[in-house]
């Protein structure tokens, strides 16, 4: 066992060296962040990770395809439902199965309650780590009542597994379409609250407004995808370059900003909220009949060949790379975790702006620890 | 361009490659030594436009070690898969990507930590998820009996 990496307290170029984390409130998680601090400004931002590494990478070539499904949950936990179904479509595409309508809209409209629930904790969280802390409860309420229809319908709130491949789990629950109508007539009316609690605020507009801009030439070349990316006028919204499921046959609005400051990249996501309410609209009345599920064999096994699927998640684009041999385990499975990507640029973008500002940054960058590490 | 054109510029550009239309995109499998002038071509040429690295994917395939390269255009939305693969296990190495893509440095800090692949003139080349005392655990040989339970 070799010595772990203590950082120096003072380095060659008399900056002080701290640590931020693994254990601090605004990090969302097991993140490590080693400043490098002239005074109060930050020259040098080094993540260290692997804090809750679990190699599920390797766990995946061990385990069969449908197992693999419960793994991805436990990556971005608070966008499970997309996860599950980027493995869904991976297989579903390997095996060249024909998937009806109804399993289609299903899929879309919880991918777009969990897009709503993870962005209302953002909202939250976001707020706290600025200091307004009405946010975390008012947020942490509008979320609950998302939770709730998930706990009718899939059974559990949050690490769900409602997809499988070929369709779903169960069937929708007969309260379901209701739930999800009083939900969005409920927080049609509380979002406006959140503009007027945060987006208006003048103390969180000084410390937002120009803070950690991203170009969009530096945000393609960091690959940056999501709400962080389009905030920075990067087109590069999955559901509608690539659509699947049943995105093609909805309409909705790419939010794009031209800034790419740390405000514009909570604004997106304010926005795109309500994006996610209209595509809820246009498709809870209009669930066709048919089976919540297609027979698939009981050991599936993927014809021989290289499989790639992705699909945008509430942080940005994950994509799903799986090498077949044939067998009923995969010889290699990839995730393209969009928070792996986009924590790349934190150190780019907090250069020269004051430690509190980094707070802000990486809160604004929407990371979630356990989908970094893997 | 759609696959058979992108298959016929790449070869134009790189003629000592393998080029196919794979099931979903264009595929090239590129000798590791011309792979950074191959991609460089790619991402400044004004037809191609290669602008944005989507994933770099390290994988064992039992005798060979090798990476696989997801490129896309945001102008043009096209993909290419760019391929290498190398026989040598001991000390494998290929040319690193962050001079033209900046998100490289990350993808392929990852690709070094779990399979053991070298990039030569990467930046700050160190181990991201776990110490030095850990083997490479993606590789097919990798052995661990106390971390991993076979059944």
């Amino acid at each position: 066992m070799e010595e772990p990496v203590i950082a120096k307290a003072i380095n060659e170029e008399e900056e002080y060296v701290i640590n931020m984390g693994p254990q601090h409130p605004s990090t969302h998680g097991v993140l490590r962040l080693v400043v490098s601090l002239k005074g109060e400004i930050v020259k040098n931002v080094e993540p260290h990770l692997g804090y809750i590494h679990r190699g599920i990478e390797k766990m995946c070539e061990s385990i069969t395809y449908p197992q693999i499904i419960h793994l991805t949950d436990r990556m971005d936990y608070l966008s499970a439902h997309i996860n599950n179904e980027a493995v869904c479509l991976a297989v579903e595409k390997a095996t060249e199965t024909e998937i009806p309508d109804r399993i289609k809209v299903i899929r879309t409209i919880m991918a777009e309650l969990t897009r709503i629930q993870s962005h209302q904790l953002f909202w939250a969280s976001f707020g706290m780590d600025l200091g307004g802390l009405t946010c975390f409860f008012y947020g942490l309420r509008d979320r609950e009542k998302v939770l709730d229809i998930w706990e009718e319908t899939c059974g559990s709130r949050m690490l769900v597994s409602y997809n499988c491949p070929g369709g779903l789990m169960f069937d929708l629950h007969p309260n379901f379409q209701k739930s999800v109508k009083d939900f969005i007539k409920y927080f049609r009316k509380k979002l406006p609250e959140y503009d007027q609690l945060l987006t208006g605020n003048v103390i969180f507009r000084e410390r937002t407004v120009g803070i950690g801009k991203l170009s969009l030439e530096d945000a393609i070349s960091y690959g940056i995808t999501g709400p962080t990316g389009r905030a920075s006028g990067f087109s590069c919204d999955v559901r509608k370059h690539e659509p699947y499921s049943a995105y093609d046959r909805v309409k909705f609005n790419e939010i794009l900003f031209s800034e790419g400051d740390t405000f514009h990249r909570y604004y997106s996501r304010i926005l795109e909220m309500k994006e996610s309410m209209d595509i809820l609209e246009q498709l809870i009345d209009n669930i066709p009949e048919g089976p919540f599920a297609v027979k698939m064999k009981p050991i599936i096994k993927l014809p021989e060949g290289e499989y790639y699927q992705r699909v945008e998640t509430a942080r940005g684009e994950l994509g799903v790379y799986i090498l077949s041999d044939g067998n009923k385990n995969p010889l290699r499975v990839k995730f393209r975790s969009p928070n792996f990507v986009n924590l790349g640029v934190l150190n780019h973008i907090s250069k020269n702006f004051k430690i509190a500002d980094l707070v802000a940054i990486s809160g604004s960058l929407d990371l979630i620890i356990p989908d970094i590490d893997r | 361009m759609n696959k058979p054109e992108l298959i016929q510029f790449v070869k134009t550009l790189a003629p000592d490659c393998e080029a196919k239309e794979g099931k979903q995109y264009a595929e090239a499998l590129v000798p590791g030594e011309s792979l950074h002038d191959l991609a460089g071509k790619l991402k400044e040429n004004e037809e191609s436009l290669f602008d944005f690295l989507v994933c770099i994917t390290g994988v064992d395939y039992g005798k060979e070690l090798g990476c696989i390269y997801q490129l896309r255009s945001t102008k043009y939305s096209h993909n290419l898969i760019l391929k290498v693969k190398t026989s040598d296990r001991e000390n494998p190495n290929f040319d690193s990507l962050t001079d033209l893509w900046k998100s490289a440095d990350f993808l392929e800090r990852e690709v070094y930590d779990l399979l053991g692949i070298k990039f030569n003139n990467h930046p700050d080349l160190r181990r991201l998820f776990l110490d030095n005392s850990w083997g490479f655990p993606l590789r097919k040989d990798y052995v661990d009996d106390v971390n991993i339970v076979t059944k």
